[in-house]
């Protein structure tokens, strides 16, 4: 076992864990974040995206090693004092979901591709968001939400 | 297998009906007062019948499933089967209810696929939600509503004629007075039943719809935009461990032997073996897939099965074997209708094995009581009570001793009528003494959940030169039944559906068979077009009278542009249609195949589509699911194929098994038909259907090649 020192929507926390424990486990399982979602383990659909630094990553990805001293932002973190963060505002307002599994994977890679560039064309979304699954095709409503977070001025 | 079973038929049919009893104490204890409005099982309604005196006195008759409660602040509770898996029936059914009782929809709580609560349910499949518990629900609310008017017409001494239920309020205009139902409700302890069959409730037309059919936003979507949902796979109980199940190597191998000392050395680690199951629980799921990777099992040689390659000679030689066998749907005479025929074909159409691949994999927690005599899951399945059966049966427990609890799932499309990981955690949990969750890993959901089935499909067909059909002769194998007849009139008919003993675990997949069947079916369409020299749209409306398809077929080829249309190298255009499930489906699509060239990429550009399903409940939520289903439809149209050999599968990652994403998705127009004055029909299925036919279509216009079986690009190596 490895005591690390995670800092997690704000907090810091340390968490005994196997040095290669996932970031993703260590959310779901021993912080109680279950926002973060399972979907394949091996970076390939997005459900687990968490904001390291800034930078949209899949947190099954992630050894814990690699999360010690990074600014980790979960889906649980994005809203302040109950106020959705405006990219969960336009999910919601758009509809941008059907069963909901993927959404929090899309909102992590969607904040953090409008920090990167507030005004992405449609191209830009779709390419960035190529890494995110969304088995029940809302795509389109999905480029309507970040397009509609973006005239917003999602990111100031 | 019973002798000639209709497979669809079958997968919608479970034997068992059960009916939680309700007595007096029981409907104190749950409600604690108020109203409820029940309806008897088919075995206590003589019961029910006989004994209007007893109910006078408040006696309830046993087994009375209960459907809705209004407790003494006026909210609302509705208990159903049904489970929300995405289709967005929390949301609609909940429109419903509170268009009947005169509420918000903020005033309804819906408790959904929890077996100790609601009434019994077959399972949410067929898109059968809309066209029958939307009806039952409002039937209910109806009922509730005009009891509410009773109860008011009681306290106040008046006629019940003049009273309105408006805004969760009874009002008289005449004194204008008004009582919230919460205050009508209080202190009592009310249990009405539902009328019997064939008595009308009062329930309002689509016409004055004023919640029902409007654009209500889904009721908790908050919780998925905040990841505060808790899926079947979120869930954790005190104490609770994390299981992992040791799988087979690949199908029809039986587990020889298991050295488990590495893995029980894991600090925590238990192995737990029981015939051909063996698998691990642990403290953390780190833990347990260490120990699970400690086990080393050995397993026979698994016997040679078919592959991609011999599959589709597999189905035509393996087909028809014993009892299980359909008959032939036959009108006129094929042999005649081919003889007058002017221009005849035969074509043969495949479509591959597919997965679901639902972004939540199967996930159960389970956990008995301390006593071992009940047990409780939580788990993602859209058949709550058949895996409350399933557990049951394989504990030989009563089925009252086990519960099944559904929490909004993330996603199924037909591939979670199982209760795969709810057995399996179940097991564990017995082992372990402490609640036990199991969740799939994306390779066990390709390899061990069941696939889509794949199909051979053989048509021949003869047409006038004038395009009337006159011949159509229609073989499916493997594939299934669902929707294989064809919606055109054709005097010469002979259609028929073999089933074949599938190699791979198969079952329900999003519209069942109507996706392959309407490929082949529409694909055909288009060439016996081109072989007459019709335009396909033309073609078709030659030979339909089917006025609701005419509608949607008009109505997409005119958003599309249809008649504007310019095909050239590279380039091309399809339409596609049909009726499946109770919806009209109408599709047309510009692809762009790369280089002009035969086997060359497909990128769909364009598609317009139209959809008529009854009256709309809710049309942002149809037109959510009209567009999903036609973007998951990109997969098993252009890429998604299962590929297998002997018993394994070999691309059963996301890395090797492509899905549709955000750049493969083109511009989508979709025309909804709103028809008020037909009844609402399910929308969850259907819509899927008409896009692999018009692309494959575009694709010939674009390049002259015909390819004829899905994906349309072929199986990636």
């Amino acid at each position: 076992m490895a005591s690390t020192l995670l800092t997690v929507n704000g907090k810091s926390q340390r968490v005994d864990t196997p040095p290669d424990e996932t970031l993703l486990s260590v959310l779901r399982n021993r912080l109680d974040l279950i926002g973060t979602k399972y979907g394949c383990g091996e970076g390939q659909c997005g459900a687990c995206m968490v904001l390291l630094d800034g930078q949209a990553t899949p947190s099954c990805q992630t050894p814990i090693s690699e999360a010690a001293g990074k600014k980790i932002v979960t889906i649980e973190g994005l809203a302040q004092n109950g106020r959705l963060h405006p990219v969960q505002a336009a999910f919601l307002e758009t509809e941008a979901f059907q069963c909901g599994y993927c959404t929090s994977g899309m909102i992590v890679a969607s904040v953090a591709l409008l920090k990167s560039n507030p005004n992405p064309s449609p191209e830009n979304i779709a390419e960035t968001l190529s890494r995110n699954l969304c088995r029940c095709g809302t795509y389109l409503r999905i480029l309507a939400a970040v397009q509609s977070a973006a005239k917003k001025g999602a990111v100031k | 297998m019973s002798a000639r079973r209709d497979p669809e038929v079958a997968e919608h049919t479970v034997p068992i009906l059960h009916w939680f009893s309700l007595d007096r104490r029981r409907f104190l204890k749950l409600f604690g007062g108020g109203l409820l409005v029940a309806a008897a099982s088919p075995d206590a309604s003589a019961f029910a019948q006989e004994s209007g005196r007893a109910r006078q006195s408040q006696e309830l008759p046993k087994d009375l499933a209960a459907w809705l409660h209004i407790d003494k602040d006026g909210k609302v509770t509705v208990f159903t089967g049904k489970v929300e898996v995405g289709q967005n029936i929390r949301t609609s059914l909940a429109q419903q209810v509170a268009e009947e009782l005169r509420v918000g929809v903020d005033t309804i709580r819906m408790v959904m696929g929890d077996t100790d609560l609601v009434p019994w349910d077959a399972g949410t499949f067929g898109s059968r939600t809309t066209p029958t518990m939307g009806p039952q629900l409002r039937a209910v609310a109806a009922t509730a509503r005009e009891t509410l008017l009773d109860l008011a017409a009681a306290r106040w001494n008046v006629s019940r004629d003049g009273l309105t239920a408006a805004g969760g309020k009874i009002t008289d205009p005449a004194s204008k007075r008004s009582i919230s139902y919460g205050e009508l409700t209080r202190g009592e302890e009310l249990v009405k039943t539902l009328p019997s069959e064939g008595a009308t409730v009062p329930v309002t037309p689509a016409s004055e719809w004023k919640i029902a059919g409007t654009q209500v936003p889904k009721v908790d979507g908050r919780e998925f935009v905040t990841g505060a949902h808790r899926y079947a796979s979120d869930m954790t109980r005190p104490g609770m461990l994390h299981g992992k199940v040791l799988r087979a190597p690949a199908y029809e191998t039986k587990l020889t032997s298991l050295e488990t000392a590495r893995a029980q050395a894991i600090p925590g680690v238990k192995v737990v073996r029981d015939g051909d199951f063996a698998g691990v629980v642990a403290p953390d799921p780190h833990s347990a897939e260490l120990a699970l990777a400690a086990l080393a099992a050995t397993w026979t040689e698994p016997p040679a099965q078919p592959s991609n390659k011999t599959i589709f000679e597999y189905f035509k030689r393996n087909a028809d074997v014993g009892e299980d066998r359909s008959e032939p749907r036959v009108k006129g005479s094929v042999d005649e209708g081919l003889k007058s025929a002017e221009v005849t074909l035969s074509k043969n159409y495949t479509v591959e094995y597919i997965a679901h691949a639902p972004l939540e994999p199967r996930a159960a927690v389970a956990e008995w009581a301390p006593a071992g005599d009940k047990l409780t899951v939580w788990t993602g399945t859209q058949r709550p009570f058949a895996v409350r059966e399933e557990l049951a049966t394989a504990f030989r427990i009563p089925s009252d001793k086990v519960r099944v609890l559904v929490p909004d799932t993330g996603s199924a499309y037909g591939g979670k009528h199982t209760g795969d990981a709810a057995v399996e955690a179940a097991r564990l949990s017995k082992a372990a003494g402490k609640p036990v969750k199991v969740v799939w890993t994306r390779e066990e959901e390709f390899e061990w959940a069941y696939l889509r089935p794949g199909g051979l499909i053989e048509v021949k067909s003869g047409a006038r030169k004038d395009g009337s059909l006159v011949a159509w002769e229609y073989h499916n194998y493997n594939s299934g039944p669902a929707g294989i007849g064809t919606p055109y009139d054709v005097a010469n008919q002979k259609i028929q559906f073999h089933p074949v003993k599938s190699p791979l675990r198969q079952g329900s997949y999003r519209a069942l068979a109507a996706t392959a069947n309407h490929f082949a079916r529409e694909s055909h369409m288009s060439e016996l077009a081109h072989a007459v020299g019709m335009d396909p749209l033309a073609f078709r409306m030659k030979n339909l009278s089917e006025a609701r398809l005419k509608a949607v077929f008009e109505a997409a080829a005119e958003k599309f542009g249809w008649a504007r249309r310019k095909s050239s190298s590279g380039r091309g255009f399809g339409i596609a249609g049909g009726v499946e499930k109770g919806g009209y489906i109408a599709l047309c699509a510009e692809v762009e195949v790369e280089g002009g060239k035969t086997g060359g990429r497909v990128r769909i550009r364009r598609v317009a589509a139209a959809f008529e399903c009854g009256a709309i409940v809710n049309p942002n939520g149809l037109r959510n699911q009209v567009e999903g289903a036609i973007v998951q439809g990109i997969g098993g149209a252009l890429f998604e194929a299962i590929r297998f050999e002997n018993g394994r599968m070999l691309n059963p990652h996301f890395s090797q098994y492509r899905l549709p994403r955000f750049p493969d998705v083109p511009a989508i127009d979709l025309v909804l038909l709103d028809r008020k004055d037909l009844p609402s029909a399910g929308a969850g299925e259907t819509p899927i259907v008409g896009l692999a036919p018009a692309v494959a279509a575009g694709i010939f216009e674009a390049t002259g090649e015909r390819r004829r079986g899905l994906p349309l690009e072929g199986l990636a190596t």
